[in-house]
């Protein structure tokens, strides 16, 4: 680690080096603070940086700890949050004009639980509306550049944090992913993102996309990493009804795990098929030998419905969503339109100008889905055809421990490049969907780059509770392919 | 052309919980607006609702108590719909599976028992109140306050089996007594605690299929119900005599003109969009639950006035006001297990006294005196009453008081002898009158009687004293 | 399957979107595309199929009757747009 800059430290690395005094946390946070100033103009991965509270909360750090006192295992550290985690009086707005302004009165318990641990919050990452986007782009306070390169998407919907993970602009993240949008932005930053098993992270506080997928989730630069903080922010919720009372293990154990024996079952409907791109293929490969040079072995399994994973999505996702977001009425908080003459009148004018398009696309689409005559057809139907993808999946996990997939069809795509068509963007999520539909976790870990320098990343998924098991793997993979974490982005 | 009505009612109750459904806010009366509220109540953005066994275990027991099969799974339904009252622009209720369905209430009309079928029983939330700024025709806005939103509500929906207003308010009546003997709810129409919509439709006598219905709201007590189906009804022939046509359709009932008044709102095709709500897993109750909540399910108010009728004789009636209440029938039975008097004239004391009884400010021992003296004639019946309404406003014993107000009736006939012969000697012109036939003079002796003892002769007993005395 | 922008509208109506002819009739092209796309589920023979209603399987936690007030009425007040003393205001609901 000689000479390693400072902001390159991995998570783990900081957080020891301020609890064993290396460097204290008011000069570790000065050190990020002062890159956010100078590379966030850039990049654009926050949408509100907090420098006087950080350099307070790091000053009130470094007085605890002389006093003995250590909050947890990030002592001091600073870690950023997606802008979809409320935050007790500091601005929340989902990347929309519609909560521009909204400061929640509570933390989420995601913010509860990474403030518990001791971390020093340096702000809230931009992101795709309400979630809702493979790029970032749909961002009501504008898109964040990849930070590879700065004329692409970082990936979405966490794009935000992504970016500012790889641009070490904090030492972690915290995102979310719905229908992939921790680990493709991940993959797409050369960053390691995991979505856990639903029901492991308290959604309570998360602002809302779509009630039945969403889940939040860590964004690391290392396995290690990703590992810790997942051990942070999972366990039970008594707020959360869908959070799952099960005891949350020594996922950082889990790393050094052998993967000997391992079954890594590769499902033949991932690979198949025009969209994936050679380099992405040749990349995935490297990763399935970093797994078998260990001693895991290779078996085909099929998840027959795969194909129809993102028309499910398609449905749910909105339908959920459009619900989720009625709420969003110009009454209590937020956004309201001016000069209406009525009730009516002011609440669909508030939604017209304080949503986006694609938020009003999908508000659109889901209200559609649920309506008298089209239920079933719609809804009820992608309901049942989630059940044969979680049922595929089911079936797979008997043959196979985990399973490996590209995480995205390409590297990331020029800003603006697909925005014209909304289909053409929702096939970036044809591999990360299906995994949301069964409630399953999956991690994607950094294998590789194009020829034009853009991170790869390889996805596994492993059955319900199975995160060790995926961290295993994925450590496996970083062991033998340590790629560069770090955007090569200068002040 | 007869016609025949068809009735069916629905009822929201307001569950007699400390906390609301599905936050921990109080569910208290009379707060300051928005002062019984939280994010998870006022919809804001991250929350998430977590239910109130207790919520569930109300509904459960009036499930029990009307007969109806409590479901082993139900799901909480999103009814989408956008209102300021309404912070989540979602109502959470149930839809396609409800937590109970398919039973009855007994109803008494006229001496004849009828059964009114449960469609179904399910769990919502409340929502919240809208005030209209200053003058309503004039408001330019309207105040949201959101304490009641999320606090508990049943919805039971009858089936369309009642064919009369009385059927209507019999049924009500009998509901309302179920759910406030459980204590499930308070029963408070006019606070909205208990609140009546009513289906009603006519169709001639005969015809199997129902006519349109018109729904009806606004209310407030069980005699406007019946009241507003009286009307309803009537408008409702008379349109179709006249060669109208009902039209399906919401009508507000105005108590002051006494009419029903369509609410004439462009019927946006109410489309809610109903699909299970994925922040709540489905309700499970298993057998061990129902079973333990069975056994807390009192004497319900069809048996307790079976059996108040049966045990101590008392008319139907009777029974029926006595259990009206619960409070006032274990009264009731406390004090005709300590006085060894009539129930029938216990039952009449209980029913007279009902609102001290239902204060608390009377006890059972006092009634079961009062009775007790006026059968063994220590005191008259004016002297009772007198002697409770002191027992009221000084708090002390009733015999206490008896003795001390010198209330105790003469009753002894040889104390009355001696009275009843002083005043027949005072009046031989009416003895005489009266031994001619002039039998009317028999209340002019005891008069005297009367008011020689000042009022404290026992009047029977003087009555039959006199008559053996004046002779056939 | 072609959603006409008649519907667009209706839908526009019930989402409280307010909405353009043109941009529903813009909107209505694409989200026909979409339709056009997830009606590819019609293929799948799902009659014997249980829905997944729920993420979770097992049922849902209940808690205690127990009040534990938020405890700050000015914060759940102080995000409101329109504000007046106690309460939410918002303009009134013109019927048509």
């Amino acid at each position: 680690m000689a000479n390693v800059p400072v902001h390159e430290w991995t998570l783990l690395e900081a957080a020891r080096r301020v609890r064993e005094k290396e460097i204290s946390s008011r000069e570790l946070t000065g050190a990020l603070l002062a890159r956010i100033e100078a590379l966030d103009p850039k990049v654009h991965a926050y949408i509100t940086v907090l420098p006087e509270a950080a350099a307070a909360q790091a000053a009130a750090c470094d007085e605890e700890q002389a006093k003995g006192a250590l909050r947890g295992p990030f002592h001091g550290v600073p870690i950023g949050l997606k802008d979809i985690f409320c935050t007790r009086g500091v601005r929340t707005t989902c990347g929309s004009r519609i909560l521009h302004d909204f400061i929640p009165p509570y933390d989420a318990c995601v913010t509860e639980k990474v403030l518990a641990a001791g971390a020093v919050l340096t702000g809230k990452h931009n992101m795709d509306e309400f979630a809702m986007g493979s790029s970032t782009e749909t961002s009501f306070f504008g898109p964040t550049r990849n930070p590879w390169d700065l004329s692409r998407i970082p990936g979405g919907s966490s794009g935000g944090t992504a970016a500012a993970v790889a641009a070490a602009m904090c030492f972690a993240g915290v995102g979310t992913d719905t229908g992939g949008s921790i680990r493709q932005p991940a993959s797409l930053c050369g960053v390691v993102g995991v979505k856990p098993t639903y029901g492991r992270v308290s959604r309570y506080g998360m602002i809302a996309f779509a009630s039945s997928l969403d889940q939040g989730g860590p964004i690391t630069r290392t396995v290690a990493d990703a590992a810790a903080l997942l051990g942070v922010i999972a366990g039970y919720d008594r707020r959360d009804s869908t959070c799952v009372d099960i005891p949350v293990p020594d996922y950082l154990a889990a790393v050094e795990r052998p993967v000997k024996g391992l079954r890594v079952g590769l499902p033949k409907e991932y690979y198949e098929g025009g969209g994936l791109s050679p380099e992405v293929r040749a990349a995935l490969e490297k990763a399935l030998k970093a797994l078998t040079d260990q001693g895991a072995a290779v078996v085909e399994v099929s998840l027959p419905h795969t194909s129809f994973a993102l028309s499910a999505y398609y449905l749910i996702a909105p339908a959920e969503a459009s619900s989720n977001l009625a709420r969003y009425d110009g009454v209590r908080y937020g956004y309201r339109a001016e000069g209406a003459s009525g009730l009516i009148e002011m609440m669909s004018r508030t939604r017209a100008g304080g949503f986006g398009d694609e938020v009003k696309r999908r508000v659109m689409i889901g209200t559609y889905a649920l309506s008298a005559g089209y239920y079933e057809a719609f809804y009820g139907k992608a309901q049942k055809v989630r059940t044969l993808i979680r049922d595929d999946f089911t079936k797979a996990f008997e043959a196979a421990d985990v399973l490996l997939t590209p995480t995205a069809p390409t590297p990331a795509f020029r800003l603006g490049e697909k925005t014209d068509d909304p289909l053409t963007m929702y096939l970036s999520d044809i591999y990360t969907i299906p995994c949301n539909l069964a409630g399953i976790p999956g991690i994607s870990v950094p294998c590789g780059f194009s020829a034009e320098g853009l991170p790869i990343g390889a996805q596994l998924l492993s059955k319900s509770f199975g995160e060790e098991t995926l961290f295993a793997a994925a450590g496996a993979i970083e062991r033998v392919l340590p790629l560069r974490r770090v955007a090569p982005l200068e002040g | 052309m007869p016609f025949e009505t068809v009735i069916g009612l629905e009822v929201h109750a307001q569950l007699s919980t400390r906390s609301k459904i599905f936050c921990a806010c109080s569910t208290a009366f009379g707060a300051v607006p928005n002062g019984n509220t939280c994010p998870v109540c006022t919809g804001m953005p991250g929350v998430l609702p977590v239910l109130n066994r207790k919520a569930v275990e109300c509904t459960i027991r009036t499930a029990l108590a009307t007969s109806c099969a409590v479901q082993r799974k139900s799901v909480f339904a999103r009814k989408n719909y956008f209102y300021p009252d309404l912070p989540k622009a979602y109502q959470i209720s149930q839809y396609e599976l409800p937590i109970a369905l398919g039973g009855h209430v007994d109803i008494e009309v006229d001496g004849e028992t009828k059964r009114i079928g449960i469609t179904r029983i399910h769990m919502e939330e409340d929502a919240g109140k809208l005030v209209h700024e200053g003058e309503f025709a004039g408001a330019q806005a309207s105040l949201a306050d959101l304490n009641r939103c999320s606090v508990p509500l049943m919805e039971i929906v009858s089936e369309p089996d009642m064919r009369t207003p009385e059927e209507g308010g019999a049924y009500l009546r009998r509901l309302h007594d179920i759910l406030v003997y459980l204590g499930v709810c308070d029963g408070n129409m006019e606070e909205g605690s208990f609140r009546c919509d009513a289906n009603v439709s006519v169709r001639p006598v005969g015809q199997k299929a129902f006519g349109t219905k018109a729904e009806l709201k606004n209310m407030n007590s069980f005699r406007n119900v019946e009241k507003a189906l009286e009307y309803e009804i009537r408008r409702q022939v008379e349109l179709i005599e006249d060669g109208g046509k009902v039209v399906q359709e919401t009508r507000l009932w105005d108590a002051n003109a006494g009419v029903t008044v369509s609410m004439r709102r462009k019927e946006e095709a109410h489309d809610y969009r109903y699909f299970p709500d994925p922040d709540l897993l489905p309700l499970i109750v298993d057998d061990s639950w129902v079973e333990e909540l069975r056994k807390t399910i009192p004497e319900l108010p069809a048996e307790k006035i079976a059996r108040l009728e049966r045990r101590y004789g008392i008319p139907r009636y009777d029974a029926g006001i006595l259990a009206s209440t619960r409070a006032l029938a274990d009264f009731f039975e406390a004090s005709a297990a300590i006085c060894g008097g009539n129930p029938k004239t216990t039952a009449n004391e209980c029913i007279h006294w009902k609102d001290a009884v239902l204060a608390g400010t009377l006890s059972p021992e006092t009634i079961a005196h009062a009775v007790e003296d006026r059968e063994r004639g220590t005191i008259s019946a004016t002297a009772s009453k007198k002697l409770v309404e002191l027992v009221l406003s000084t708090g002390k014993p009733f015999r206490t008081l008896r003795d001390e107000q010198g209330l105790t009736q003469i009753s002894d006939t040889s104390a009355l002898d001696i009275l009843v012969d002083k005043i027949l000697g005072a009046s031989p012109k009416e003895v005489e009158g009266y031994r001619a036939g002039k039998v009317g003079l028999l209340s002019f002796f005891v008069g005297q009687v009367m008011k020689e003892s000042r009022g404290k002769a026992n009047p029977k007993v003087v009555q039959e004293v006199l008559k053996k005395k004046l002779g056939p | 399957m072609a959603i006409t922008r008649e519907e667009v509208l209706h839908v526009a109506r019930l989402a409280r979107l307010a909405m353009s002819d043109d941009e529903a009739g813009r909107l209505g092209g694409q989200l026909s595309a979409i339709l056009d796309y997830v009606k590819q589920l019609d293929r799948l023979d799902t009659r014997d199929v249980v829905p997944t209603s729920h993420a979770v399987e097992k049922g849902t936690p209940m808690r205690d009757d127990v009040v534990e007030p938020f405890g700050d009425r000015e914060a759940i007040l102080a995000n409101a747009p329109d504000r007046q003393s106690d309460f939410f205001r918002v303009p009134r609901i013109i019927e048509d």
